[in-house]
């Protein structure tokens, strides 16, 4: 399936003409409640087959019976699930009409982060006359994708497009009836990305939700769905690091990963969502549930670094099936203010000589509360599973909160489990190392934390490195007493 | 009738046999009804997802055994620390035996709980002391209060020490077809005071029995005391101890816990740090065979500034056994320059077996060092071989590696004739003749 710049055009062009149909916006989106009919109307605003729409009530049907979780080590006021509308299409309408409307506190942000002038406009929904430039970047981009075999997608166009790799892989990892939130979002999820990559095809690229323009606000309900066919290799961005302002103050996404026997996934999130403000008012809640099945000599590896939203609720597992597989885990978890993280992952090695690595860092500031939440479990049929587990937390001021639930469940006698946390301040001959050299308080403690959480920026992908390495010194301004 | 109404109905018969005009029966209201709107513990329990109650509540226990079990001294002499002079307080199917114990009021008070309930000199203290470490939200807790009536009452004065250590014995004869016995330990140890227990539950035949054992400890400014609780009881007995130790500043105060029988163990320790410049040491050994279950959940809340706290559990798991391990320590903001150390190693020495572990951390003051450490793994092969190179046998070599894994625990026991006491059991427990004496 070539694609090609006039392709690309048209389908842009029949974009605009979806908006001028939809002029009446009230009109498109649906009265506020679930039920049934809601879902169904969802799937059918979709043009789902069938089978989508079975899927989705069962899942529905399931989200009814269930309770919301009270376990994490987060206190919140629950959402209304009646009060929220569950479908209204993508914000047509600029926000503004020039940059001079920002917030300036937004664009603030944005110069430190070095984001250049177009993109500051797509971001804080300024409206943009198409940049000739990036649909050139993106329409090559999908020509070198396409080329590959590679198809990269909306979830809505795989649904119709490929539904025999959909249909086989959706809920195979995440299962609907998973927790409260996955049933959630399995039976209203609105749109979200869908990546194949075939059997032996090392993708090109970082494939990134970010360069997809035609694609931007998927919503508060997102689904993302890879598949790394037999010995192939890919690594996928999501979120960026510029602050996004999401009116929707409920996030429920589902991640699923699957990677065949010899493939690897790389899995690097940014999160950088409006984490509310100084006393805690106004945030988003992510509630997000984020696992990958590991075949036969599989590799997933996850990296994120969590600095937005008011609530994270957020445990990216591995389920390592396959023999020899890893799974891996790297994370930065920044709380400031009233922010509260509860994030961790899971381990579960079910194959023949499976490793996995954890390593997490916390740092929490303000009057924020900051949880690291693990399991790793080694199955009676694990032989020789190796696991490494560190948990690291750094606390800045004296109100705020740092928390470790490690779980290890070991059912092999040649597992070799190894856990360690320590929690800690940034210690005050540190800081006077630093200012006796000239440099601030404020530079040293970002230099401090840059070392702390160095493992995990790592990680990253270069670029994303950069500037995640900025959004760590910007999220912690402040709370240096 | 499950257990839960058995104990529930029985409540009212027992009211019958005590001083209903004691306050302290006041209380007993108050936790039996917590314990009627709670009932048992079940899996679904955050505490108590790896260790379930359901067999146990199932078994038709008496309550109340009949009278007059008399041993002799010679058939249990095994089971008391018979090297050294002791104190002894001395029970046989939960109740008190006269002959086989050894109790004293001269300077301190070595006695029992029933006796300082009803006399009124021990009023004031009962009323300062009595379920005020104890959690009156743990509904296994509650139950033994509700049922308070027998146990060891130990007060020691300011700047006294007793003269020998104290062995609490708790004897099952196996009379009655199942048992369930609640006894309860109020244990003050004023300013400078000084204190040595010993502890242990044996049951004497394979009729099934249940022990769910409060503890309350109180360490005063300076006191220092050190608790151990054997635990290598028949495969018929389960035990769920738990243990409230309320501490003030500059005391010292360490448990350390041997578990190597028993069909199901659970162990609630609670540390509550009230001063600064605390210490508190919590240390095991756990070695289990067959289908035993061992579950150590531990709790240091650190309340006060410059405090530390020392954890060292160590665990051997052989045949279909399986291991829990919950240690929670909590830091409050105040809490500043506390040092809080967690260690949890494990070895599995069987397929069948499996350990569970959650070493947990909860901090909210930032100037302070915490950290914990937990592994699980097996003999060091290079280690093994090493000592085969050199003319021991396999076996020997794997018991002589796993001898020293469990060993440093062991330093910090003061008693000389308990460690050797433990020592024995722990060769014995790994099949092997050490032949050498520490």
């Amino acid at each position: 399936m070539a694609y090609t710049e006039e392709e690309l055009k048209k389908e842009l062009e029949t974009k605009e003409y979806e908006y001028g149909f939809y002029t009446d916006i009230e009109s498109d989106t649906f009265p506020k409640g679930l039920n049934e009919d809601i879902v169904i109307a969802i799937s059918k605003k979709k043009e789902e087959p069938e089978w989508m729409t079975l899927w989705r009530l069962e899942a529905f049907k399931a989200w009814k019976e269930m309770e919301e979780p009270e376990w994490a080590n987060i206190r919140y006021k629950k959402p209304d699930f009646q009060n929220i509308s569950y479908y209204s299409a993508p914000n047509k309408k600029p926000k503004y009409d020039s940059l001079d409307e920002v917030d300036p506190e937004l664009l603030e942000t944005f110069k430190k982060l070095g984001i250049p002038m177009e993109e500051q406009k797509k971001l804080a929904g300024v409206a943009v006359d198409v940049v000739m430039d990036s649909v050139s970047v993106a329409t090559t981009f999908k020509k070198t994708l396409a080329e590959k075999g590679i198809i990269f997608c909306s979830i809505s166009e795989a649904i119709k497009e490929h539904p025999e790799l959909v249909q086989k892989y959706i809920g195979s990892v995440v299962p609907q009836k998973d927790n409260f939130y996955a049933a959630l979002n399995s039976a209203v999820f609105s749109d979200g990305s869908f990546c194949y990559i075939p059997k032996g095809v090392r993708c090109p690229m970082e494939l990134s939700t970010y360069f997809r323009i035609n694609q931007a606000g998927t919503g508060q309900f997102e689904r993302t769905l890879v598949i790394a066919d037999e010995g192939s290799y890919v690594s996928y961005l999501e979120g960026c690091t510029a602050p996004s302002r999401d009116e929707n103050q409920l996030h429920a996404a589902v991640v699923e990963l699957i990677a065949l026997d010899n493939a690897e996934i790389k899995y690097s999130t940014v999160q950088n969502w409006f984490p509310g403000d100084r006393e805690g008012r106004g945030g988003v809640y992510n509630f997000v549930t984020k696992r990958g099945l590991c075949e036969t000599n599989a590799k997933i590896s996850w990296t994120q670094v969590e600095t937005g939203s008011a609530i994270t609720w957020k445990y990216p597992s591995c389920v390592l099936k396959g023999d020899n597989s890893i799974g891996e885990f790297y994370s930065i978890a920044v709380t400031n203010n009233h922010q509260q993280a509860d994030t961790g992952t899971k381990m579960i090695h079910l194959g023949k000589n499976t490793r996995s690595t954890i390593i997490s860092k916390g740092i929490s500031a303000g009057q924020s509360q900051n949880s690291y939440r693990g399991l790793v479990q080694i199955n009676p049929r694990a032989t020789n599973a190796r696991n490494f587990s560190q948990c690291d937390s750094l606390l800045m001021g004296d109100r705020c909160g740092a928390h470790t639930f490690p779980y290890i469940e070991v059912k092999n006698k040649t597992a070799q489990i190894e856990h360690e946390a320590t929690t800690s301040k940034i210690g005050e001959d540190q800081i006077f190392y630093c200012n006796q050299r000239g440099i601030d308080t404020e530079k040293a403690i970002a230099l401090i934390v840059n070392g702390f959480s160095k493992e995990v920026l790592n990680k990253l992908p270069m670029e994303f490195a950069v500037e995640a390495q900025k959004l760590l010194e910007i999220s912690l301004e402040g709370s240096v007493g | 009738m499950n257990l839960k109404e058995k104990l529930i109905a029985s409540f009212i018969a027992f009211e019958n046999q005590v001083d209903l005009d004691n306050p302290v029966h006041e209380i007993r209201s108050e936790a039996i009804r917590n314990f009627e709107q709670k009932g048992f513990p079940h899996r679904k329990m955050e505490a108590w997802k790896y260790t379930s109650l359901d067999r146990l509540q199932k078994v038709d226990f008496s309550l109340f055994p009949s009278k007059d079990n008399d041993l002799e001294y010679r058939d249990v002499k095994k089971y008391f620390l018979h090297e050294v002079d002791t104190y002894k307080i001395v029970f046989i199917d939960g109740i008190y035996s006269s002959y086989l114990s050894e109790t004293t009021h001269d300077g301190v008070d070595i006695c029992l709980m029933s006796s300082a309930l009803s006399k009124p000199i021990y009023k004031p203290i009962i009323d300062v002391y009595f379920n005020k470490a104890a959690s009156r939200e743990e509904t296994l807790t509650s139950l033994n209060t509700a049922f308070t009536r027998e146990g060891a009452y130990i007060y020691i004065p300011k700047h006294k020490a007793p003269r020998k250590p104290i062995e609490i014995v708790h004897f099952s004869t196996g009379n009655e077809a199942a048992l369930m016995l609640q006894p309860r330990n109020l244990i003050i140890v004023e300013e400078n005071a000084e204190l040595q227990v010993i502890e242990r539950h044996q049951s004497l035949t394979g009729n099934e029995t249940l022990t769910n054992s409060v503890t309350e400890v109180f360490a005063a400014k300076n006191a220092i005391v050190d608790y151990y609780k054997v635990q290598n009881d028949r495969e018929s007995a389960s035990l769920i101890d738990n243990t409230y130790i309320r501490q003030k500043d500059n005391s010292q105060v360490s448990v350390h816990t041997f578990s190597f029988g028993g069909k199901l163990t659970r162990n609630n320790l609670n540390f509550y740090q009230d001063g600064e410049h605390i210490q508190s040491t919590l240390k095991g050994v756990t070695i289990l065979g067959e289908k035993q279950h061992v579950d150590h959940h531990t709790l240091v809340h650190h309340q006060q500034p410059h405090c530390e706290s020392h954890q060292d559990y160590k665990g051997i798991y052989g045949e279909r056994s399986t291991g829990v391990f919950n240690g929670k320590i909590i830091v409050d903001r105040l809490a500043q320059k506390t040092n809080a150390f967690q260690q949890n190693n494990n070895l599995l020495i069987s397929d069948k077996a499996s350990v569970n572990t959650k070493p947990q951390l909860e901090i909210f003051a930032d100037d302070v060092r915490c950290s914990h450490g937990c592994t699980i793994g097996q003999l060091d092969q290079d280690a093994l071989f090493y000592l085969q190179a050199r003319g021991i046998p396999k076996k020997e070599a794997a018991a002589l590696l796993m001898y020293a894994f469990a060993n440093n625990v062991l330093e910090s026991v003061r008693l000389p004739e308990l460690k050797l006491r433990i020592n024995k059991l722990i060769a014995q427990k790994l099949g092997v003749r050490l032949g050498f004496e520490l």
